[in-house]
């Protein structure tokens, strides 16, 4: 009986995951950006450490409090840091509208359940029925990518992707061996921080962090 | 023992030179380190020819003949890029376009980078090696980058975005393939291990590993230039510097294509189809076609050896996908002479740039009147990329396209004419460069350009006569890869 529980409660936070993924697409300011990308982090962390919680396995809770420090506390700590010594908090241009975006979003949920639904049928964990919704918060943040001409925006849908990968992972399979999680979580700290110095290497070259003006390699 | 020594040195090398990177002497250490990591995978390649594949006692290692060339390819270009970017660097710098915390930078990656290519080259672990392809990547980010001109600061960017959205793509496909996994061998750490999975291939749930495999060859198919993901290759080629362009090109690309073709091997045991084979032969036929018509469109000539780059990992592709023994025997032996063949030409057109001053072909003429050795480096690397016998990648293509008439009559008319069109492309661009008028004074310090002649003799050597233990070994590695 009180797995159900836990499992209601894992599926709202997978609801809330998929939720922030919409929110985040729909996000103009950087700032606001950030902020989603944290609650995001939270929810996961919440769903990995419940799962972890529930089922007995223990090292799920390396990852929650990996993504706890991480993607909670660190990265966007980071983050705002950046956005204060650039000062680029204006507001963000979509290359496409809103409702557009969002309209493209929904046929991605649809097709990301679509796709993930023979594995989830296939799965042996309490949570697969969050298979879907892990693949649709991959595949918005992915959209996300594609629709910001903004260096900062880019990176927090490249690291929202992180998210849902990760929360693929949870589901799935109760997560990946933790030796290949810690791996995985380093690539990520190293690329933020190689990204860190490289936006200051786009906005001493282009004196402004916004893609627009990276257009000169174009096929001739 | 030795596998320790391999990983290594490279990583110590790294860390040292992250300190001392922008002393004198650090060019000379860098080699220093490359060549102790060459004899490293070398004594580990004689053992493994003596006493057949390896696993360490803890699993995390495992060579076969098939890594192990790799490895021994990979450490030798890695050598021979070092000797080459001493007075390559130098030059660089004395033209101020590097300073010394940026050859710091630019020394500690080297290492790092190869490091992380020989991690993901003899790990036994499937995420491990989705980790240091990533960790691969991200040395060599800031290393395009490292002129800070607009454009290379626009190519690494690209690079890292869509190598990024690339390789997010190959951590879901292992995801599957980790699921998939778990369920034959239980959770935790062995179900990722390459020797495990390898044994209970069979037993994979088919559905589950065709879609991992779309994903795993998507990923790392984005890093091997496939097209269409090949976009960031030749930005990524053009702006970094020369010798950062030879390793990406010649050994990088090699890399990735192993991590596929490592995948493809437990998705074919588990399907028992051709799924996988077709799909890379339908992306590797793309790329040969695609790249061959984008060549003659180039004015850059780093950019259009970077689409050289792209139509030979296509036609390496196309072979792997074929499978048999013959196709793997030529896509392996095609790795070999494309990588030693490729940086031997970006050595050579990394000095014919520094003496014109200019990337842009037209600008860059006479090579042969000013400073000869550069001009015959490039004159010859263009016949010999071109498959012009006797150059050993005439011999690969070769067994690559008689398997293709033998067994897909309908993918050679496309190979040729490929092949065709990008021989007059490359060559009606070299040949001007190498013989034409120039005004131009001759360069005026001594070119690296021993890796160059070393690198096309091996290849006029291997399309002459492939030693027999050499052939035996390709041989044993193809049957590993069976399909």
């Amino acid at each position: 009986m009180s797995l159900t529980y836990h499992l209601q409660v894992v599926n709202l936070l997978a609801a809330i995951l998929l939720l922030i993924a919409f929110a985040m697409l729909s996000q103009r300011r950087i700032v606001g950006l950030i902020t989603l990308f944290a609650w995001q982090g939270a929810a996961l962390a919440t769903s990995t450490a419940i799962v972890a919680w529930s089922t007995g396995q223990h090292h799920l809770y390396y990852s929650a409090a990996l993504t706890l420090a991480l993607k909670v506390v660190a990265m966007p700590w980071f983050f705002f840091r950046l956005v204060r010594q650039l000062e680029v908090d204006r507001e963000v241009e979509t290359m496409l509208n809103i409702p557009t975006n969002m309209l493209i979003g929904i046929v991605l949920v649809i097709f990301a359940f679509n796709l993930a639904l023979p594995i989830s049928q296939m799965a042996g964990t309490v949570t697969r029925s969050t298979l879907g919704i892990a693949l649709a918060s991959v595949l918005l943040a992915f959209l996300m990518m594609i629709a910001r001409r903004k260096a900062i925006p880019q990176v927090i849908g490249f690291l929202a992707m992180e998210n849902g990968l990760f929360f693929a992972a949870t589901s799935a399979t109760y997560g990946m061996p933790l030796v290949v999680e810690l791996g995985v979580a380093l690539d990520v700290l190293v690329g933020v921080f190689v990204l860190g110095i490289f936006f200051f290497h786009i906005r001493e070259t282009f004196d402004s962090l916004d893609l627009a003006h990276m257009e000169k390699l174009k096929e001739h | 023992m030795e596998i320790y020594w391999v990983i290594g040195i490279p990583f110590v090398g790294g860390a040292l030179l992250a300190l001392w990177g922008n002393r004198a002497h650090a060019p000379e250490v860098n080699a220093a380190f490359s060549l102790a990591t060459f004899i490293a995978a070398a004594v580990l390649t004689a053992r493994i020819i003596a006493d057949g594949p390896i696993v360490t006692p803890n699993e995390w290692f495992f060579i076969d003949p098939f890594n192990v060339f790799l490895v021994t390819l990979t450490a030798f270009v890695a050598f021979t890029t070092a000797l080459f970017s001493r007075p390559y660097m130098r030059i660089e710098a004395e033209h101020g376009r590097v300073t010394a915390p940026r050859l710091r930078l630019y020394h500690a990656s080297y290492q790092v980078f190869i490091g992380m290519m020989l991690l993901a080259l003899t790990t036994n672990n499937l995420g491990i090696l989705w980790v240091s392809m990533e960790g691969a990547t991200l040395a060599t980010v800031l290393l395009v980058s490292l002129y800070r001109t607009p454009s290379s600061i626009e190519a690494a960017w690209k690079y890292f975005i869509l190598c990024g959205v690339g390789i997010a793509l190959a951590l879901f496909g292992t995801i599957l393939l980790y699921f998939a996994a778990e369920k034959v061998l239980g959770a935790g750490g062995t179900a990722l291990l390459w020797t495990h999975l390898n044994g209970v291939k069979g037993e994979l749930e088919p559905v589950v590993l065709q879609l991992a495999f779309v994903f795993l060859l998507v990923g790392y198919g984005t890093k091997v230039g496939l097209v269409p993901l090949h976009n960031w290759l030749p930005d990524a080629h053009a702006e970094g510097p020369t010798p950062i362009s030879a390793v990406l090109s010649g050994l990088l690309l090699n890399v990735a294509l192993y991590a596929v073709v490592r995948s493809k091997v437990l998705v074919d045991g588990a399907l028992g189809t051709t799924l996988a084979g077709n799909l890379m032969m339908g992306f590797g036929l793309l790329s040969v076609v695609v790249a061959a018509f984008l060549l003659k469109r180039q004015t850059d000539i780093k950019r259009m050896f970077a689409y050289s780059s792209i139509e030979h990992m296509g036609l390496i592709t196309f072979a792997f996908g074929m499978g048999g023994m013959v196709a793997n025997f030529a896509g392996m032996l095609h790795m070999t002479m494309h990588s030693l063949t490729k940086s031997a030409i970006f050595f050579a057109v990394g000095h014919a740039t520094q003496k014109a001053g200019t990337q842009v072909m037209d600008d860059i003429r006479g090579l042969i009147k000013t400073n000869p050795t550069i001009g015959w480096g490039l004159m010859l690397g263009a016949i010999a990329i071109l498959g012009v016998p006797p150059f050993g990648v005439f011999a690969s293509e070769f067994l690559i396209i008689t398997t293709a008439m033998h067994e897909h009559p309908w993918a050679t008319p496309f190979l040729l004419t490929a092949l065709g069109v990008a021989f007059a492309a490359i060559f009606g661009r070299v040949q001007p460069m190498v013989f034409g008028e120039t005004e131009l004074p001759r360069l005026p310090h001594q070119p690296a350009l021993a890796p160059v002649f070393i690198h096309l003799a091996l290849v006029l050597l291997m399309g002459l006569f492939i030693p027999p233990y050499l052939a035996d070994w390709y041989r044993q590695a193809a049957s590993l890869l069976g399909g």
